[in-house]
């Protein structure tokens, strides 16, 4: 099975950060950055395939400055075959950018599988995967959180959570998916990995990226929530809460 | 929340990709396994079997070991980050792996037949082998030249008698590595390894109980009555104290970068807690007695760090010397010890609970100042060191 | 003045929330910004034309029909074809989905489809003479982003929640649509929707969600937490990420970072820390109230209301006190 991945990389999100002096992105001073969770999922997606599928590579690619490669380093670490860059001197934002660079690349790569995080922890968007799939002609499964596949017979079956309810789907190969939490635990490089990383092949070459037509014009902290108090202890403090809720927040 | 390190004078820029990836891949490793559990293991007295195989999938024995016996073949200074991380979590734990890489891996490699290599290396990497190290003995501690463990030569083979003592993973081990005198009983030179497959009648374990510190390791007593071993159990490059002693050196220096975890441990938990614990209307980390505390538990760690990122490079470069190790081992446990206490101080009441780790990294690293040559040993060392002269 | 689309998300063939919530605002927008219609595009099985009333009282001027045997349980290569082929048509300034699991999984498709300009998961947006401006909550809401759409029609998803359905009542004429891709040439097909357990209230629509972390020490002890949540009557019960971690409660449930971010009313969290990851799932409640006993937790520093003590003799008062508060109703 020929797997791609399409990886990014993200600010550590338990991390307190400031907006940058240009207002509209996050100042990097001392911040960490990582692949995104849901990307770390599903990466180990394609790598229990891999196992279990029998021979075959996975292949990730990222979009980025010279700093993706970190992340592209780390992905054949934790198992992939092969890495490969496109360059960009900033990620663009809009997804339908990053999205064309993507499909430009993977369109003859003969990949089986085409997979994405369900969304970005950076961005929040969750469209990269599905605007990929569009361009490439795809079938598309979005929000993966089940997933098993009849290589042979060229089909997969899939479950997506809806709100309440859990959709059953039926999709031909080849097809991209993205990839929710709780499907798989991802798994940590080891340190043969660490090590093996190093002789993988990595290619840079440049993104070619779509026009941008979604931007940041400010970006902003939230405004802080008014402090709250303590309002008592133990079960003695409850009918001041439900007095509170009713009387002063008005919730109740 | 996950443990971010300790890097006030950013050493971190010093250290290779794969250097910062080795440490980071097992601190996460600590955070998800050893940490929800080692509290409860250590009150229980009991080691966390179950993370035997998850340390050997991460490729943690025998790191520094090369990659033809099934190991990670990595540097000594991404060795020494995986002991830090390890007694990050508790060293106990990294006890264990280091008896295993250090004191079992490293004898094997280093006086092993190539047929003992390829034999027991991949398993004990593998953890499907639990190795142990016999050098100490009921009365010879911080001499183990004067050993009176014998093993005598016989048509066939060998066969050992003795009792050794203090012997981290005894009760587990499925093989020992056992230093014996094979020739008159006043003469050192005589010590040779054994490896010695503790199922073989005659060699008996027994746990030592009662311990106050490291009690989330195992530590043995082992019995060795007519242990019958073929000739080939014996090392054939080992010979002389010599031998025991450079396994040691591996050890001591793991251990250097393993206080230092307990070190850094320590000080973020209370880091943390002095900004949060409020008394008298203000954070207790605005008090001038707790910046002091914090102060000297940083800048402590810090000159440690500088010592072992240095010591290690000597490693890699083949010029560490045994004295060298000597003066990171004794530097590092002696501040680790008080760091650990003092964060004890600082957390208060709530710093005699196992909820919190610093007073149980402070009982554990009693037992790391003692082992591995006690801190007055190092300081022997060194003494004699620099000026010519043997003051034991 | 050019057109709002608004996608009204069914289920079982009956609108969700999400429906009227999308429609209210396309109906604010038009009205704020100098006109044009509000379509509505309802997509489903036979008989869902029906629906065509309740988006008419939302502020729908047209709405806009696919009625389709097989597509009772939607398909989304059938319905973003349908909605790009009437985008196609011209005379839209914008278009709006919800920012639901359908919406979110529509939305991108149509865009690439067409090469239109998409903002995801916004909580407000505005017409504006030089285009549609949006609010975005980035960085698992630690940060609101202004988003600026170049292109028309532009397209947004629109968080479920942020904005109030209001009642606009208009005309609702019902236009019936061709299929923009036939059913049956769909490469994925949908082939079940199953319903979570009964009655659940879902946490994203609940305004009152009750949660419960590592405080409850026992997977049964939930039950405390599911009292205080039919209590309530009107409540749905949520979880931390350590919780579901350890299969105490399904990961549907986990309230957090890489799990469901939440709006209600009210939110209140038992046994709960207040790790970050957790807090970027509920921070934007409107009322929050915590229930720990280490009164140094990190979630007292984002509650409105603190208790401090012990959950297992508080939470059986609180549900005491909230059935008599609303019996008293």
């Amino acid at each position: 099975m020929k797997i791609a991945v399409c990886i990014r990389r993200v600010p550590d999100t338990e991390m307190r950060f400031s907006i940058g002096p240009d207002r509209q992105s996050v100042d990097p001073t001392g911040l960490k950055f990582d692949l995104s969770d849901f990307d770390g999922y599903a990466l180990e997606v394609a790598l229990r395939l891999k196992e279990s599928q029998g021979p075959g590579e996975v292949v990730v690619l990222s979009v980025g400055p010279e700093s993706t490669l970190e992340i592209i380093r780390k992905a054949l670490s934790i198992g992939a075959d092969r890495g490969i860059h496109l360059a960009a001197a900033q990620v663009p934002f809009d997804g339908l950018a990053v999205a064309h660079a993507l499909a430009a690349e993977l369109k003859d790569g003969g990949f089986d599988l085409i997979l994405f995080g369900r969304m970005a922890t950076d961005t929040g968007n969750g469209t990269v995967g599905p605007m990929t799939a569009e361009l490439l002609g795809l079938p598309c499964v979005s929000a993966v959180s089940a997933l098993e596949l009849a290589v042979g017979a060229g089909t997969g079956t899939a479950e997506r959570e809806l709100e309440g309810a859990t959709e059953s789907l039926r999709f031909p190969l080849p097809a991209v998916l993205t990839i929710d939490e709780g499907i798989a635990r991802p798994r940590l490089p080891t340190l043969k990995g660490i090590m093996a990383a190093k002789k993988k092949p990595v290619e840079s070459r440049p993104a070619a990226l779509g026009s941008i037509r979604l931007t940041i014009a400010t970006l902003e902290l939230p405004p802080e929530r008014a402090a709250g108090r303590i309002i008592g202890e133990g079960a003695g403090a409850v009918p001041e809460l439900i007095r509170l809720l009713r009387d002063e927040a008005k919730v109740l | 929340m996950a443990f971010d390190g300790v890097d006030f004078y950013q050493l971190d820029r010093l250290l290779s990709e794969e250097e910062r990836a080795v440490r980071d891949t097992v601190r996460a490793w600590v955070d998800e396994h050893l940490m929800p559990v080692i509290s409860d293991y250590y009150i229980e007295g009991k080691f966390p079997k179950q993370l035997i195989s998850g340390m050997a999938d991460l490729g943690l024995f025998g790191a520094n070991l090369p990659e033809e016996f099934g190991c990670a073949g990595l540097n000594n200074v991404a060795y020494g980050l995986i002991m830090q991380e390890l007694e990050r979590g508790d060293s106990g734990i990294r006890s264990f792996a280091s008896v295993q890489g250090g004191l079992v891996m490293y004898p094997i490699f280093v006086f092993g037949s190539e047929a003992q290599k390829k034999h027991w290396l991949p398993r004990l990497a593998a953890g499907k082998e639990i190795g142990c190290f016999g050098l100490t003995e009921p009365d010879y501690g911080s001499n183990p030249s004067g050993m009176i463990t014998t093993a005598k030569e016989t048509k066939d083979g060998w066969v050992l008698n003795g009792t050794k003592m203090w012997i981290t993973n005894g009760s587990q081990a499925t093989v020992a590595v056992i230093w014996a005198k094979t020739g008159a009983i006043d003469d050192p030179k005589s010590i040779r390894g054994f490896i010695v497959p503790t199922a073989t009648k005659g060699y008996a374990a027994k746990d030592q109980k009662g311990k106050l510190s490291l009690r989330a390791s195992d530590t043995s007593e082992i019995h060795l009555e007519e242990v019958h071993l073929p000739k080939d159990a014996l090392l054939p490059k080992s010979g002389g104290i010599k031998s025991p002693l450079s396994c040691l050196t591996q050890a001591r220096y793991g251990i250097a970068w393993g206080a230092m975890g307990a070190a850094m441990a320590c000080y973020d938990e209370a880091l943390r807690y002095a900004k949060q614990r409020i008394m008298f209307g203000k954070p207790i980390g605005g008090t001038q007695i707790q910046q002091v505390r914090l102060a000297d538990m940083l800048t402590e760690i810090t000159k440690a760090q500088c010592l072992c990122l240095q010591l290690g490079r000597l490693k890699d470069n083949g010029t560490m010397t045994p004295q060298q190790v000597s003066l990171a081992k004794r530097n590092n446990v002696n501040m680790a010890c008080e760091c650990a206490r003092e964060a004890r101080r600082l957390l208060g009441a709530n710093g005699i609970l196992a909820e919190y780790h610093s007073m149980r990294h402070m009982a554990n690293l009693e037992s790391v100042y003692t082992y591995e040559g006690t801190h007055d040993m190092h300081s022997l060392i060194l003494g004699q060191e620099v000026t010519g002269i043997a003051a034991y | 003045m050019a057109n709002i689309l608004a996608f009204a998300e069914l289920r079982g063939g009956a609108p969700r929330k999400v429906a009227f919530e999308v429609v209210s605002a396309a109906r604010a927008a038009a009205d704020a910004s100098g006109g044009g219609e509000v379509h509505a595009l309802a997509l489903g099985g036979p008989g869902i034309a029906s629906v065509a009333g309740q988006l008419a009282r939302y502020g729908a001027d047209v709405v806009l029909v696919l009625e389709h045997p097989g597509l009772e349980h939607g398909n989304p290569e059938v319905f973003s074809a349908t909605i790009a082929a009437r985008l196609r048509t011209g005379g839209y300034r914008a278009g709006i989905f919800p920012a639901s699991a359908q919406g979110r999984d529509l939305a991108p498709r149509v865009a690439a489809a067409l090469d239109l300009p998409l903002a995801s998961d916004i909580t407000g947006f505005d017409m504006t003479s030089d285009g549609l401006i949006a609010r975005h909550p980035a960085y698992i809401g630690k940060a609101i982003a202004t988003l600026r759409l170049t292109g028309t029609p532009a397209l947004v998803s629109l968080r479920p929640g942020a904005v109030a359905p209001v009642e606009h009542a208009r005309a609702g004429r019902v236009e019936m649509l061709e299929p923009g891709l036939e059913p049956g040439q769909a490469r994925v097909v949908v082939t079940a929707v199953t319903e979570r357990a009964a009655a659940r209230l879902d946490l994203g629509e609940a305004p009152v969600v009750v949660s419960g972390g590592r405080g409850l020490k026992a997977a049964e002890n939930f039950k405390l937490v599911e009292d205080l949540a039919a209590a309530f009557g009107n409540a749905a019960v949520g979880a931390t990420r350590a919780v579901t971690d350890d299969g105490w409660r399904p990961s549907t449930d986990q309230i957090g970072q890489t799990g469901r971010m939440v709006s209600p009313s009210l939110y209140i969290a038992v046994g709960i820390s207040g790790a970050i990851q957790h807090l970027a799932g509920m921070r934007t409640a409107r009322v929050i109230v915590a229930i720990n006993r280490d009164k140094d937790a990190p979630i007292f520093k984002v509650a409105d209301y603190g208790i401090v003590g012990d959950l297992f003799e508080v939470l059986p008062r609180l549900t005491e006190e909230v059935r008599k508060a609303r019996a008293d109703h």
